[in-house]
């Protein structure tokens, strides 16, 4: 073999003569590219990941047709619950199940031996869920367009709220998927384990039923979880002015979204450091 | 050269009540091939997770290149490879793009596709490591132990699972990187892998070190007794000596000629290894 570079094993010791380690945004980056295409080639994942949203988006849009009062289509309120939804799933579901398998499948364990900063790793996820996030969105509002003749918001300032709750939500899942991706015993349990609590989380969130139905003990335990925000949040984008009477306090309290949300962030942020582990049970 | 790679005082690691490393010590030298020896369970692959900066240990000092391994530095992570157990990661990504990924976590990384070519899988590049045999996939794993240039590489039973001739090719793709000067710590529990490719070895049993030195010469193989054996009367008669030729010349004379049946054999590296690893069968019941 060819030495690359002068004497390597002379320079490294010192630290002289060898290139320099790459930096956290470069290996991100590099994992980053890596998650997404791995991703997308397990057709399996891509199709869990996608259709669910957009598949219930159809069912319930064919389902319930007409308007609520406010001048208010069932397809708007849809398309709202399940961007909060979908945005989780690419998010919370995603990453909860597909680190229980980094972890089972030596992922975790291999790239723990190299020099990769750690937080890499992290970087690259959330940029592909990222990429995963939009695109998901992105296509949930051309659904809702197309077929359930959905008006996109106009104002300026509604997208300035979607953005914020897009970012909070998914910063927040994203956390949420991580902490918990220590739970299942292995990847072989994984899905069952983390998509349970998600699909609860759904019915009682206001994604299928609208959240002012529930029994009170059941909004108490909803608005305990992101996706009740997340949701909320959407529907003043997505609803307008008109929906705000609708709410359960008759106005979206988007300062009461951004707060419980950013309360997860960090609560999820210190269950992450707190929790995290490099190795699978069967490593010790 | 004679610098200490790694070295290890008085390991001691428990899990429960178990002492899977009970105070092990070793010193392995820079360019040396090093195979760790044992059965299953008897603590090889936990003192090497140790040195690898994957364990804590209970007890013991290491320091591998230079560096206490429960501390590992990004730079003393690149100066270090590790070819793990088992793996199934990136089942989707393709040869060439697996060993790039991780070639560009590297300060100094070889060229993929030289290392792609030394492992004999140039053909496969393009191939996703989910298509890949048993054999194939531990040969990438053996490209991502090497990309990043490593001084020290450590194989964790490199070869579990491997047909005869995958087997042999893998000795030789070891025995090519020692040549190039890379350190190399194995642990195998396949005897004639450690005599093909180690310089000296380490025979672990219950967490401890029963015997270390030259695959030759171990566990004072070379000094043995030898057997001579021979059918006389119509039984098999043995004799355990030190001068079989001399043996063999006494038994030429008492048959005036050809001696039937004559074997003279020393213990196989086999018969030591299983008498250091279960000293009881020597000793009688305890």
């Amino acid at each position: 073999m060819t030495e690359t570079v002068a004497s390597p094993h002379a320079g490294a010791v010192d630290g002289a003569g060898i290139g320099r380690l790459p930096s956290v945004v470069a290996s991100g980056w590099n994992r980053a590219a890596v998650e997404t295409k791995m991703f997308f080639r397990e057709k399996d994942a891509v199709i869990f990941t996608f259709s669910f949203p957009i598949i219930l988006l159809v069912i319930f849009g064919s389902i319930f047709q007409g308007e609520l009062d406010g001048h208010i289509t069932v397809a708007q309120l849809y398309t709202a619950g399940l961007i909060g939804a979908g945005v989780m799933s690419a998010s919370f579901q995603n990453l909860g199940v597909g680190i229980a398998v980094d972890r089972d499948d030596g992922t975790l364990k291999r790239l723990a031996g190299t020099p990769m900063p750690r937080s890499a790793y992290f970087v690259g996820k959330i940029l592909s869920v990222l990429a995963l996030s939009v695109l998901e969105v992105a296509i949930l509002l051309a659904v809702g367009v197309v077929m359930y003749d959905l008006n996109l918001p106009s104002a300026p300032g509604t997208w300035i709220t979607f953005a914020w709750v897009f970012v909070l939500g998914i910063t927040a899942s994203s956390l949420l998927g991580i902490a918990v991706s220590s739970l299942p015993r292995s990847s072989k349990s994984a899905t069952a384990v983390i998509s349970m609590p998600f699909v609860v989380l759904q019915f009682i969130s206001g994604v299928f039923i609208p959240f002012t139905v529930l029994p009170e003990w059941l909004m108490r335990i909803a608005s305990f979880f992101p996706l009740r925000w997340m949701c909320q949040g959407f529907r003043s984008v997505f609803l307008g002015e008109a929906g705000a009477s609708l709410e359960l306090a008759k106005s979206y309290e988007l300062g009461r979204v951004a707060l419980v949300l950013g309360a997860w962030i960090v609560g999820g942020l210190v269950l992450c450091l707190t929790t995290f582990r490099w190795k699978g049970r069967r490593d010790g | 050269m004679n610098q200490t790679a790694v070295s290890v005082r008085g390991l001691t690691k428990r899990y429960g009540d178990v002492r899977a490393v009970d105070g092990i010590d070793l010193e392995i030298g820079t360019g040396e091939v090093f195979a760790i020896l044992g059965p299953n369970g008897a603590g090889k692959s936990t003192t090497v997770e140790i040195m690898e900066g994957y364990r804590e240990r209970d007890a013991g000092e290491v320091s591998v290149l230079g560096i206490d391994p429960r501390h590992p530095t990004r730079l003393w992570r690149s100066r270090v490879g590790i070819v793990l157990q088992t793996a199934n990661d990136t089942a989707e990504l393709t040869v060439r793009e697996t060993v790039r990924h991780f070639a560009a976590m590297y300060p100094s990384a070889r060229d993929p596709d030289e290392v792609i070519a030394k492992v004999g899988l140039t053909e496969k590049a393009r191939t996703r490591l989910r298509q890949l045999s048993g054999g194939q996939r531990r040969r990438v794993d053996v490209a991502l132990g090497v990309i990043g240039h490593p001084e020290l590489l450590f194989l964790d039973e490199p070869t579990t699972g491997f047909d005869p001739e995958a087997r042999r090719q893998f000795w030789e793709l070891i025995k090519g990187l020692a040549d190039d000067g890379t350190t190399i710590v194995l642990t195998t529990h396949y005897l004639d892998e450690a005599e093909a490719l180690a310089d000296r070895v380490a025979v672990i049993a219950k967490g401890r070190i029963v015997a270390e030195g030259d695959p030759a010469t171990l566990g004072g193989r070379a000094s043995a007794q030898a057997t001579v054996s021979w059918l006389e009367d119509g039984g098999r008669r043995h004799v355990e000596t030190h001068t079989p030729t001399a043996a063999v010349l006494d038994l030429t004379a008492r048959f005036d000629g050809e001696v039937p049946e004559l074997t003279v054999t020393r213990p196989s590296l086999e018969d030591v290894y299983l008498r250091l690893i279960n000293p009881e069968d020597e000793e009688g019941r305890k």
